[in-house]
């Protein structure tokens, strides 16, 4: 947990928090900030893909089917999935609920 | 060894700089850094020294330039002087937390407004919190030094940071003094090549200067603040290998005088020099009055500062900066502090003097000298005062 959310001891860090590791921010957990969840209704999508093309954080992948899966520990919960899809299949529910 | 010819301070500190082989200098001209940048310059025009000169176009320029040379693996060289500092600055705190060893020399000069092109200690005031280390050169001599001595420092993998080297604008940048300047040789024996541990390389992609979220900018910080504090060590053993290479001994707290003082007069920069002679004047009248000079700013030298003071009854510290209103001046502030953490408390005054360029003279230091054994007599209230203000 630790390594993926970059929270370690100050003696760890790299000299002048150099980032050593190229493309290391996919490990970085953006999925805590969320509020409200994208939770979508697969019997109304049309795999557009307008959700994967809109989310700025790469939250959205296709799965086998060519539905469009969201992964949560990056999406922070900002809603343009939701406002962007033509077919209104995306709800924003709170969290917690 | 090199022998000691007259020549203007500035262009040893230019000679210096290309004494240490530095890779790029980027630089802009202000009063009364200029000369030392012109002369850098032309040794680099006229095939003296290997080096990229950029001349940029604002100070701001100088320093990132800088910070992209350093990260590259280069040995960096700049100067300045206060509003250039002043519109540097931003950059300056990037060059220190993302530890790049560049080496900056500033001709120290009051900030505006009025306009004033002359010396104090307000830029190296400013640059306080930056994170960088600061030393400070009392003549011509000590500015040669303390450039070579920089690089060093700077470049030591234990210390991987930024060192301004401070010298009083005019008062020392366009003096003619008999310098030494060494042999070639002899720099290449005390400074090895700079071997950055973390350089720019496509073949090895870094990414320098990254976000820092609030889950590691205090840990960024902290080790930043304990690579400050830790250059201190390294600092002191590069001016003991110095004396062994060259003869001449530095510490980061300089006394004259003062082993048995009760009186002590605190300085910082070239003033030290009128000091002593005002020292040698109350001494020879009987006074027991001593000097301690600060020759390291940043890291604070603390613990010798009070090995230092130990023993004196009342203090007369001079700034050349103002706190507007805030309790005494940036120096006096950390002589209290130290003070104060170790439970004791001489009678100290806050001098500000030497502001914008006014001289401070052999009968100020005794004026300060004679306040402070008069507020220690009669218990008078501490704080700071403008010498010889014009009311
Ligand atoms: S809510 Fe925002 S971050 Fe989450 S999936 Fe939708 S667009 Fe991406
Ligand atoms: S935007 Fe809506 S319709 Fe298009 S793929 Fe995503 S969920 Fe399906």
């Amino acid at each position: 947990m630790a390594k993926e959310t970059g929270i370690v001891s100050w003696k760890e860090l790299a000299l002048g928090c150099t980032l050593t590791e190229p493309g290391s921010a996919a490990q970085l957990k953006t999925g805590d900030w969320r509020s409200m969840r994208p939770v979508t209704d697969f019997e109304l999508c049309n795999k557009c893909g307008q959700c994967y093309i809109f989310c700025p954080d790469m939250v959205y992948s296709q799965n086998e089917e060519g539905f469009y899966e969201a992964d949560y520990y990056y999406c922070k919960g900002c809603g343009i999935c939701a406002r962007e899809c033509p077919k209104d299949a995306i709800q924003m529910v709170e969290e917690g609920d | 060894m090199g022998k000691r010819v007259g020549m203007e301070v500035s262009i040893a500190a230019a000679e210096a700089v290309g004494l240490c082989d530095v890779d790029v200098i980027a630089a802009y001209p202000i009063t009364p850094q200029t000369h030392i940048v012109e002369h850098l310059s032309e040794l680099v025009a006229d095939g003296h020294l290997d080096a990229e000169f950029i001349p940029v176009e604002s100070e701001h320029s100088a320093m990132s330039t800088c910070v992209g040379s350093a990260a590259a693996g280069a040995r960096t060289f700049t100067s300045t002087a206060s509003q250039g500092y002043a519109l540097m600055a931003e950059i300056c705190y990037i060059a220190s937390s993302m530890r790049l060893p560049i080496v900056m020399a500033v001709a120290n000069r009051a900030l505006s407004a009025p306009i004033n092109i002359w010396n104090d200690h307000s830029d190296m005031m400013m640059a306080r919190d930056t994170g960088w280390i600061q030393t400070v050169a009392e003549n011509g001599q000590e500015v040669v030094d303390l450039i070579i001595h920089a690089f060093r420092v700077a470049e030591d993998h234990r210390v991987l940071l930024p060192v301004m080297v401070n010298l009083d604008g005019f008062i020392l940048t366009h003096m003619i003094e008999p310098i030494i300047l060494p042999d070639k040789e002899e720099v290449d024996r005390y400074l090895p090549p700079y071997k950055p541990k973390m350089r720019l390389d496509p073949q090895n992609p870094l990414t320098f200067g990254p976000v820092g979220m609030p889950e590691v900018y205090t840990e960024a910080k902290k080790a930043q603040d304990e690579a400050l504090k830790g250059s201190k060590a390294v600092i002191v053993e590069a001016w003991r290998e110095f004396e062994k290479q060259f003869g001449r001994s530095y510490k980061p707290v300089e006394t004259y005088k003062a082993d048995d003082a009760e009186i002590i007069i605190l300085t910082m920069g070239s003033i030290s020099e009128t000091a002593m002679t005002a020292v040698d004047k109350m001494r020879a009248a009987g006074q027991k009055v001593g000097l301690v000079r600060l020759r390291l700013w940043r890291p604070f030298p603390a613990e010798e500062l009070i090995d230092a003071l130990k023993g004196a009854k009342a203090l007369a510290v001079v700034d050349r900066s103002l706190p507007f209103s805030g309790g005494c001046g940036p120096v006096c502030v950390e002589v209290k502090s130290a003070l104060f953490d170790r439970g004791l408390s001489p009678y100290v005054q806050n001098f500000l003097a030497g502001l914008g360029g006014r001289d401070v003279t052999v009968e100020d230091f005794e004026a300060m000298a004679a306040k402070v054994s008069d507020g220690l007599a009669k218990g008078l209230p501490m704080g700071y005062e403008i010498m010889n203000v014009r009311e």
